[in-house]
């Protein structure tokens, strides 16, 4: 049992990372009333444009520095979902474009992008499989904490992760005091609320908004660079991120827009979206695929339960998907 | 009118448009320190509009705003807090799920305290807050919990919370839109304490209504608005209400309604042991038994809540009857009971029931549909449609019709009705219900939130109906209008009938003693 925990805990903690980091932006994109199902799209975009960076320093042809290695793709992921976020915005907030239209087109659009641009890649190295390695930066994002060795049980399940997993965990809590306790966060929960009254307070709506969008679009975007180069050890193929942009936008309903609670829950939805691969269920597939469904039932039942208990501090912000102007009577 | 003293507020020349509409046009203004200003207007007269780019929430298309003399610029409710003004505006700006506190304190930079400036990522002094909230409550006499959730206040709570966020920023020309609409009279009352200890305290305070008794109540000065111009301004004391009504209309307007004699009386509709329970089993009409004739007002007076509601849509058919008859007698004398049927088989029978409900945009009109579609609700399922598909060339004949007879104020007859003023809402409304021809007209609070012309428009409706043979059942909460305007007046206490009174001999003392006749035994 021991070396079950131990083994499966930390595949659902490495698994849990792409899905928290999707969550916490998405979070703050419905904080400030924008519902973003550009997620899984902005995830895959800032996936692609650290594979980009990381490629193109790898190629370079000098000596790898595993610093740069690691800040190159991070800056470039970074910017690519900003991008990503920035043009939410412009259609959304300041054209005021339906956000559930928009969003769904920058979804598909993102898919599309990133396999153009892997593909390309693919072709660049010539490489006989359909995927691109980058294992030397997949290393360098990989080094464990220097003392995780010697802690026995312990230091396997909680410090065995790379840098990323903790800087994850670290967002999470930062965002949830940001959102909680300070006049920034009460001012951009108003924003989401109910943006007549934020506007009639003195605060700016629209800077919020872009704000948000876009810190919440960069976000997502790491959890996208963390999957290839740390938890794929760096292989990208197209495709292969999967829906977890998806389970990503579920998880924010199930963590009923706390960022904390969403760590644990993020471990859960991690372990639910993996147990398939512990459960015996020899060659049938069927079974495999009801076990791959967890995660998805377990979000509508959290979507029933809070329906049904009706509290208003679990419900979804009041104006999440509203488009606000001033002077629209 | 002349003043010497510089005033605290001067609005000249504002002009303000909306696509063709024509908020305020010219409008000069000026508001004094340590003065309750009332700015009466009927609905759609510009009163909010004007008041809104004080606050600057919008921005005039011309004009200029100076405050004490000096030129300034308004152009976001930042500004004007700077400029010490603070509005409290009719659809109340809190953030349901915060606290009271949280309210209060969302958008100030500043720690008032000391008026350094807090970056904004440090923790919120949320203690601090309360503190000089209960300061600020003690001083006026509220009371308000600063811990308390918005969504646990009721209408009277928020509003509190809303003018000590005002004071709390250190506003000292409070502006309030039609506060009164939502408050019980002992709730206005408690209210206009409070407003008279802020002028004690030199405050100036600007009200905005159309209810002349109000003005007379509070106000030091009442400035009036007619279709977004500026009429005038008067001092409270040396004015009386037909003066104020007259420059508020722009023309006589006679305060007595008319009572057409009724003529060709017979009965239309009799209602027998009629009992009706709510969902959750209490009991909300009890044994009620009367008739409505034809060429008859019949006023229903009542507290509210009473079983009105209830006896509306029970004659409708929307509402499940438990025990009772409801017989409609047709011209040639056939009987049919409604109570047995739903309001589709009411209908099919050829009933033509008018109903003007309380819920005005809730149950009587689609907020977000354009005046053609709401006009089509009523029609689509008539003959003269080819199967499947609508005819839209009636309905918009219709709209046409109401629009220019009932004089809406609208700037298309694709304009969703959401976005009218509440008089020309009910205009809509009742305009279509009687194109029906119907036969009996039932309403609800029908001039609820009018302003004195469209009431005046509606009375006038209500007894050209009466005159056509319709039987009309109305329902008001004003008792002198019911009083002036009704042939018999039927009074409900707690679910029965307590009195069934002539309209013409009847006083407002006996229809009031009658409202709280059964209250004791209607509980029991």
């Amino acid at each position: 049992m021991l070396s079950f925990i131990v083994t499966f805990i930390p595949r659902a903690i490495v698994q849990s990372v792409p899905l928290l980091l999707g969550c916490i932006g998405e979070t703050l994109n419905e904080k400030s009333g924008s519902l973003n199902l550009g997620i899984p799209g902005i995830m895959y975009v800032g996936a692609i444009s650290g594979v980009i960076g990381s490629f193109l320093y790898e190629n370079s042809g000098g000596t790898f520095n595993p610093a740069l290695g690691v800040l190159i793709p991070i800056l470039t992921c970074m910017f690519g979902s900003l991008i990503m976020g920035l043009i939410f915005c412009l259609l959304t907030v300041t054209l005021r474009a339906n956000q559930n239209v928009t969003g769904l087109a920058m979804t598909t659009f993102g898919v599309g992008f990133g396999n153009f641009f892997g593909g390309s890649i693919i072709k660049l190295t010539g490489s006989e499989v359909p995927s691109i390695t980058l294992s030397i930066t997949s290393k360098a994002f990989k080094t464990p904490l220097p003392f995780a060795g010697k802690a026995g049980v312990i230091g396997e399940l909680l410090l065995s992760y790379s840098f990323m997993t903790y800087v994850a965990i670290i967002i999470a809590i930062v965002t949830s005091y940001v959102l909680n306790k300070t006049r920034t966060g009460l001012e951009l929960r108003a924003v989401g609320e109910n943006p007549a009254t934020a506007d009639a307070a003195g605060i700016n709506i629209n800077r919020y908004k872009y704000f948000a969008i876009c810190i919440g679009c960069m976000i997502a975007g790491l959890g996208g660079l963390f999957y290839v180069l740390d938890y794929a050890n760096g292989v990208w193929s197209n495709d292969a991120f999967g829906d977890r942009g998806w389970l990503a936008i579920a998880l924010v309903i199930f963590s009923i827009w706390r960022p904390n609670w969403a760590i644990w829950e993020s471990i859960l939805f991690g372990g639910l979206y993996i147990l398939y691969l512990y459960i015996p269920t020899g060659t049938n597939f069927a079974m495999k695929e009801i076990y791959k469904m967890l995660p998805y039932i377990v979000t509508i039942i959290v979507l029933i339960a809070i329906s049904l208990r009706n509290k208003h501090e679990n419900q979804p912000p009041e104006a999440l998907g509203l488009p606000y102007f001033r002077e629209d009577r | 009118m002349q003043d010497s003293r510089t005033p605290a507020v001067s609005m000249r020349n504002i002009t303000k448009t909306f696509g063709t509409i024509v908020a305020n046009k010219g409008v000069n203004l000026d508001i004094y320190r340590g003065e309750i200003l009332s700015l009466l207007g009927e609905n759609g007269s510009g009163k909010t509009t004007l008041m809104n780019m004080l606050s600057g929430i919008y921005f005039p298309d011309e004009g200029e705003i100076s405050i004490d003399g000096e030129p300034v610029v308004i152009s976001s409710p930042k500004d004007a807090f700077d400029h010490g003004i603070g509005m409290i505006h009719q659809h109340f700006k809190l953030v349901n799920v915060f606290t009271a506190a949280q309210n209060i304190i969302l958008g100030i930079d500043q720690d008032t305290e000391n008026g350094k400036k807090i970056p904004g990522f440090s923790k919120l002094d949320v203690k601090n807050a309360s503190k000089i909230i209960r300061e600020i409550c003690e001083l006026y006499g509220f009371d308000v919990d600063p811990d308390q959730k918005v969504y646990d206040m009721s209408v009277s709570q928020k509003q509190t919370v809303e003018i000590v966020k005002v004071l709390y920023k250190g506003a000292d020309i409070l502006i309030l839109d039609e506060p009164t609409a939502v408050l019980t009279p002992q709730e206005t009352e408690k209210l206009f304490a409070v407003l008279r200890n802020m002028k004690a305290a030199g405050k100036t305070v600007v009200i905005i209504t159309h209810k002349l008794h109000e003005v007379e109540a509070i106000s030091d000065k009442v400035a009036i608005l007619r279709k977004g111009e500026y009429i005038g301004t008067l001092i409270t004391k040396e004015t009386n209400a037909q003066e104020m009504t007259n420059m508020m209309v722009g023309h006589e307007v006679k305060l007595n309604i008319d009572r057409p004699e009724p003529h060709d009386v017979k009965p239309r509709i009799k209602v027998q042991g009629l009992t009706v329970r709510s969902e959750d089993g209490l009991l909300k009409l009890d044994d009620v038994s009367f008739t409505a004739n034809t060429g008859e007002v019949l006023g229903i007076a009542g507290i509210s809540g009473c079983g009105q509601k209830e006896l509306l849509e029970a004659i409708a058919g929307l509402q499940p009857i438990e025990k009772g008859e409801i017989i409609y007698v047709e011209d040639d004398g056939r009987e049919t009971n409604l109570a047995e049927l739903s309001d589709m088989e009411i209908d099919a029978k050829g009933v033509s029931l008018a109903f003007v409900p309380e819920d005005r945009l809730g149950m009587g009109l689609v907020a977000n549909m354009d005046l053609v579609d709401n006009m089509m609700l009523r029609s689509f399922r008539r003959k003269g449609s080819i199967a499947g598909f609508t005819d839209r060339k009636t309905p918009r004949a219709l709209a046409e019709k109401v629009v220019d007879e009932l004089e809406v104020m609208t700037p298309s007859l694709e304009t969703p009705v959401r976005r009218l003023s509440g008089g020309n809402v009910q205009k809509v409304l009742v305009g279509r219900e009687i194109a029906m021809d119907p036969t009996v007209l039932m309403s609800a609070y029908a001039v609820r939130g009018l302003d004195i012309n469209a009431s005046y428009t509606i009375y006038d409706l209500i007894n050209q109906q009466k005159e056509r043979g319709v039987a009309v059942i109305f329902v008001g909460e004003d008792l002198d209008v019911l009083l002036e305007l009704s042939d018999r007046i039927l009074v409900l206490c707690g679910g029965k009938v307590s009195g069934i009174v002539d309209g013409r001999t009847a006083d407002k003392n006996e229809v009031g003693l009658l409202m709280t006749k059964l209250g004791g035994e209607a509980v029991g």
